[in-house]
């Protein structure tokens, strides 16, 4: 087993044991990036020399026994949190030489902690996406299959847990961005409830959904993540000040007794059978062990798609009009006025999908719309989050596939948007009810391609999806299996 | 005229908080360009507004002042427009959940009283500013955003003034109030306070009003005279050709005096208002506005009303001494601790103001002589120890030193005489050098009295007790 | 037909995007599809349903008004296109 294949907690056995430095790891990381990552297309900036001055400074806090659960530890941000000093794209081209000057409160908790920070991952554009195909720079390739995507929008974080390129990553998930390229990849992705992470230094896609979450190789190293970059901060007022609980603690809690909701409108004709007979297996271990399976219904999940493609592009809409190339960004040439540069600035600086979604957004909310496409999205969204509160009255944790399929083949989805927008089924309705989600691996397709299972929980019940997903990791043996890489 | 003016005024008023509305940098004008900025008001990627509470406190004082109804849940919504000086794209404002609504001021024109009434007043953010900086080499366009983010209420009136003298009359007493509140400077030139009128014409007689025009740029009270009396010859002609008012926003020019069409420059607006998802809503319990309402300074109209019936000062004297907030407190201050309030108002509209006038306009909080010094000053004239006189030669040296004035009078033996014995020495002697005066009053032209006042008081250097002199005169005179 | 080509021009322009007539064509389809695709939600009666703003009931999140560091001229202008001594330069708004 190679240093770069190891999880946070074993890799932080080590540095406290003083098996390994934190400067050796990260030398390894880098290494392994350097190795692979021209198949992966994982990351758009590797930060090597900050990288080694950081992982040095985790040294002797090391030395002197001041050791936090991160510290040392090689990880990778998407390139949609604000980092001070490092360029930070978005996957866009309109922010290709922004380089910010501070941190967003998630990076500082980070740093705080003395994580390696080794680099920004690669993602949709703005987060726009689902297959990372969005990207200014370039597609990530799946590293189960380099023909096939690893979902969107956080792929570059999935995949390079998948590669073992990053010992664990943050991601974003507006309508599914971390749980589905954890499916996709094989890992584990966490979205919390809104509110649970400050947003605050995350470029902004829809606000009312976008949350902060980890992707790593197992349930532990989430619950670890998840519990550094928590809590209350004054900084975005949509945090809420909930006290964080041990996540790790709780991971033992077991499922024996615990309800367990199967929502029938996620068990559908049309799944593949791959994925259908994954989440068979699973419902199957779990009564094993001891949890009651039930049917539930969330009535109005067929309208989740068409609430969020209206709810998220409005918010994005007007959270992207701050991209006019005055303060900072991209600003096209050789304009005449005022008008044609910031027409033509953003022309240039945002790709396709992004104006598509400006564009279906400027006409949700504009005059004589307004109340037909974003008010009537915002009440189906309070009848969504009524389905969760429902169902979460019968049973204390959902089951439900990520996605229809596994993986698909980059190009194949291009074509329609809207198809791509559908597979986002059943990750979008957490994001509406603002409630949290997990995915966790599932299994495999015949192919060899990842299926992930995806564990829904109450508002701030992330500590039950937690040991719920644990049950599940300690039984099985996906999570170990790793990408031929 | 048979035209009958309408006119609606949105006032802009820059709050006074010490930092910005959604970050916590300053406030202050005259900062070099973009040195008070962040990432919050320069709209970087990532930052988040978080409310700065003193201005919610700052608009339910407003609303409270202006007889407004308090919303008790208040949204904050975008406003969706490109401008180089907007940083985000949007600005944040409130839409239809303002935080006060349904208010009025009175106002008094000619002697008549008249209720204006207020339709709402908001909480929003203020834009930087699009200059023309004087660089040498640069034909372009200068984006400055220290103001970004700045706080602002919109006061908005209903439609309810029927002449330029309506609008400043509401203007100004608008101003004074939120100068009252100390929750705006007032200063019209810095941009503190600012005003758009909307202004229509309809005939006399008529109770439905024409089209009207948005002026906007006004920024004195001299211009908005001027603006609405241009706006309203033009809106004449026009009315007087057959023809029709457009609707539109008119930008004043203040070199000219006329108003111009902004029109061709801004395309139709839609503003896609929408609430704002990175915050929250602002609910505002009945305590809270108690709470509030308990920190209310007594306004302007009530303290006037009281200076006439407790204090019994004439209303002239009350309407000056209420028209600027500092200026009350200067007086009551001072009555306080020498409680003769008709001789401390003279004193105050009188020897103060002018101190202050001729020193620059300087504020009376900086007044040198504070209002324990004044009423000192005035102490030592009541009980005789100074002539009223020599007051204010006292006075004079307080503001010039900041001194007590009791060590002023020491210092400069300004003690007032009322030694009988000396000022009748000093009678003797006026009487003995002006024989031909003397001779002349007792042929019956008393005005030579005067004349033997002044020669005493000036033999005693003005110190002389004048009613002493008065009497020993009169006496030796008719003897 | 959800949306015409010149609804489609006016939202570009509302959006400040300058598109190519290429682009206008399949926007327009696409959007046309994405529409009819939304219109699903007429299906449902919604009266008398609150909008949700946020999923997470929240309220009265405040600042001190203390006054907080600025980044300084040289943070605020180190991203800009173009400058001139302390502002942003952007070209001049043509009539």
């Amino acid at each position: 087993m190679e240093i770069y294949d190891l999880t946070i907690h074993e890799l932080h056995e080590k540095l406290k044991a003083k098996e390994v430095s934190s400067v050796e790891a990260t030398r390894a990381m880098l290494e392994r990036i350097e190795a692979v990552d021209g198949q992966v297309n994982a990351y758009i900036t590797v930060t090597p020399e900050q990288a080694l001055v950081e992982a040095e400074a985790a040294d002797k806090r090391i030395a002197a026994g001041d050791v936090a659960p991160l510290t040392g530890i090689p990880v990778g941000l998407k390139d949609i949190f604000i980092t001070k000093g490092i360029r930070t794209t978005c996957g866009s081209r309109i922010l290709e030489n922004f380089v910010p000057p501070y941190d967003g409160t998630a990076v500082a908790k980070l740093k705080e902690q003395g994580a390696v920070i080794v680099g920004k991952l690669n993602q949709d554009e703005f987060a726009m996406g689902s297959s990372n195909e969005s990207s200014y720079f370039g597609p990530v390739k799946n590293p189960w299959n380099l023909e096939c995507t690893p979902g969107g929008s956080s792929g570059g974080s999935a995949a390079a847990i998948a590669a073992r390129t990053a010992t664990a990553t943050l991601g974003t998930d507006t309508g599914g961005s971390i749980r589905q390229p954890a499916s996709h990849c094989s890992c584990v992705g966490l979205k919390p409830t809104y509110g649970r992470v400050s947003r605050y230094g995350v470029i902004a896609y829809a606000s009312s959904l976008d949350q902060v979450g980890p992707l790593t190789r197992d349930v532990t190293d989430a619950a670890l993540l998840l519990g550094a970059v928590a809590g209350y901060d004054p900084k975005d007022s949509t945090s809420v000040n909930t006290p964080v609980p041990d996540y790790v603690a709780g991971l033992q809690a077991g499922v024996k007794g615990l309800k367990i909701g199967l929502p029938k409108q996620y068990f559908i004709e049309g799944l593949d059978p791959d994925v259908k007979r994954a989440m068979d297996e699973a419902i199957a271990l779990y009564k094993s062990l001891g949890a009651e399976l039930r049917e539930v219904s969330l009535p109005h999940t067929e309208y989740a798609v068409a609430t969020y493609y209206l709810i998220a592009t409005a918010e994005a809409s007007s959270n992207l009009a701050r991209y006019d190339g005055v303060r900072f960004g991209h600003r096209a040439e050789d304009v005449r006025g005022l008008k044609e540069m910031f027409a033509k600035t953003r022309a240039e600086g945002f790709g396709s999908e992004v104006k598509r979604r400006i564009m279906l957004g400027t006409y949700a909310l504009s005059s004589g719309y307004y109340d037909a496409y974003y008010v009537k999205a915002q009440k189906v969204r309070t009848l969504i989050m009524q389905d969760f509160l429902n169902a979460f009255n019968e049973v204390d944790v959902l089951l439900t596939p990520i996605a229809p399929t596994p993986p698909f083949k980059i190009g194949e989805k291009l074509a329609d948007p809207l198809q791509m927008y559908l597979s986002d089924i059943f990750t979008i309705p957490v994001n509406l009810a603002g409630t949290c989600g997990i995915s966790i691996p599932a299994g495999f397709s015949a192919d060899g391609l990842p299926i992930g299972l995806q564990l829904i929980g109450k508002p701030f019940g992330e500590a039950a999806i937690l040991s719920t997903a644990y049950a599940f990791e300690k039984e099985t043996q996906w999570h170990l299996k790793k990408a031929p890489l | 005229m048979k035209y009958q003016v309408v006119i609606g005024l949105e006032v802009h008023t820059q709050l006074t908080t010490n930092t910005k509305i959604f970050c916590g940098c300053s406030t202050r004008f005259g900062a070099e360009p973009n040195s008070q900025t962040c990432p919050v008001c320069l709209g970087f990627p990532g930052a988040l507004p978080v409310l700065n509470k003193q201005v919610v406190e700052n608009a339910i004082l407003a609303g409270l002042a202006t007889n407004c109804s308090i919303t008790q849940r208040n949204v904050f919504a975008r406003k969706n427009y490109f401008y180089p000086d907007l940083p985000k794209g949007y600005q944040i404002s409130q839409f239809d959940l303002p935080i006060c609504q349904h208010g009025h001021l009175d106002i008094e024109v000619d002697g008549e009283t008249k209720r204006i009434g207020i339709t709402r007043i908001h909480m929003e953010e203020d834009a930087g500013k699009l200059v023309h900086a004087d660089i040498p080499g640069v034909d372009d366009s200068c984006v400055d955003l220290n103001r970004a983010c700045t706080p602002l209420l919109e006061i908005v009136s209903e439609p309810d003034m029927r002449s330029p003298d309506e609008a400043i009359a509401y203007l100004k007493k608008l101003h004074q109030i939120v100068m009252y509140l100390g929750i705006c400077d007032g200063n019209l030139e810095e941009g503190s306070f600012r005003c758009d009128a909307n202004v229509s014409l309809m005939p006399v007689g008529s109770t439905v009003f024409g089209t009207r025009a948005e002026l906007k740029n006004i920024n004195s009270f001299k211009f908005i005279k001027q603006a609405i009396e241009y706006e309203i010859e033009r809106q004449a002609e026009i009315l007087d050709d057959g023809g029709k008012v457009i609707q539109e926003t008119r930008l004043f020019d203040p070199n000219t005096g006329t108003t111009r069409s902004m029109r061709g420059k801004e395309e139709a607006h839609d503003y896609r208002y929408f609430p704002d998802p990175d915050l929250v809503p602002v609910l505002i319990p009945d305590q809270w506005i108690e709470d509030v309402r308990a920190t209310l300074p007594e306004l302007p109209e009530a303290k006037r009303a009281r200076y006439v019936a407790e204090l019994g000062l004439p209303e002239y004297d009350a309407e000056v001494l209420v028209s600027s907030r500092e200026l009350a407190a200067y007086y009551e201050e001072t009555v306080a601790l020498f409680p003769q309030a008709k001789t401390v108002s003279n004193w105050v509209m009188g020897e103060v103001s002018r101190a202050l006038n001729e020193d620059n306009n300087r504020s009376i909080t900086d007044c040198p002589v504070t209002p324990p010094l004044l009423a000192d000053l005035l102490k030592l004239m009541e009980k005789g120890t100074i002539s009223g006189k020599i007051a204010k030669t006292v006075f004079d040296e307080m503001y010039k030193t900041g001194k007590a004035p009791e060590k002023i009078v020491e210092e400069k033996g300004l003690v007032q005489v009322s030694d009988t014995g000396a000022i009748e020495a000093m009678v003797d002697e006026v009487l003995k050098n002006n024989p031909a005066q003397v001779e002349q009053y007792r042929g019956g032209k008393e005005t030579v009295f005067g004349f033997f006042v002044g020669q005493v008081m000036r033999a005693s250097k003005g110190k002389a007790n004048p009613a002493l002199v008065n009497e020993l005169l009169l006496k030796k005179l008719q003897s | 037909m959800k949306i015409t080509r010149s609804e489609v021009e006016h939202v570009a322009r509302l959006a400040r995007l300058e598109l190519t007539d290429s682009e206008l064509d399949t926007f327009t389809g696409q959007m046309d599809g994405i529409l009819a695709y939304v219109e699903k939600l007429n299906a449902l009666d919604t009266e008398g349903i609150v909008p949700t703003s946020h999923a997470v009931p929240m309220e009265n999140a405040f600042r001190p008004d203390q006054p907080a560091e600025s980044i300084g001229v040289e943070a605020a202008l180190a991203n800009a296109p173009l400058r001139a001594e302390s502002f942003f330069r952007v070209p001049k708004v043509i009539e």
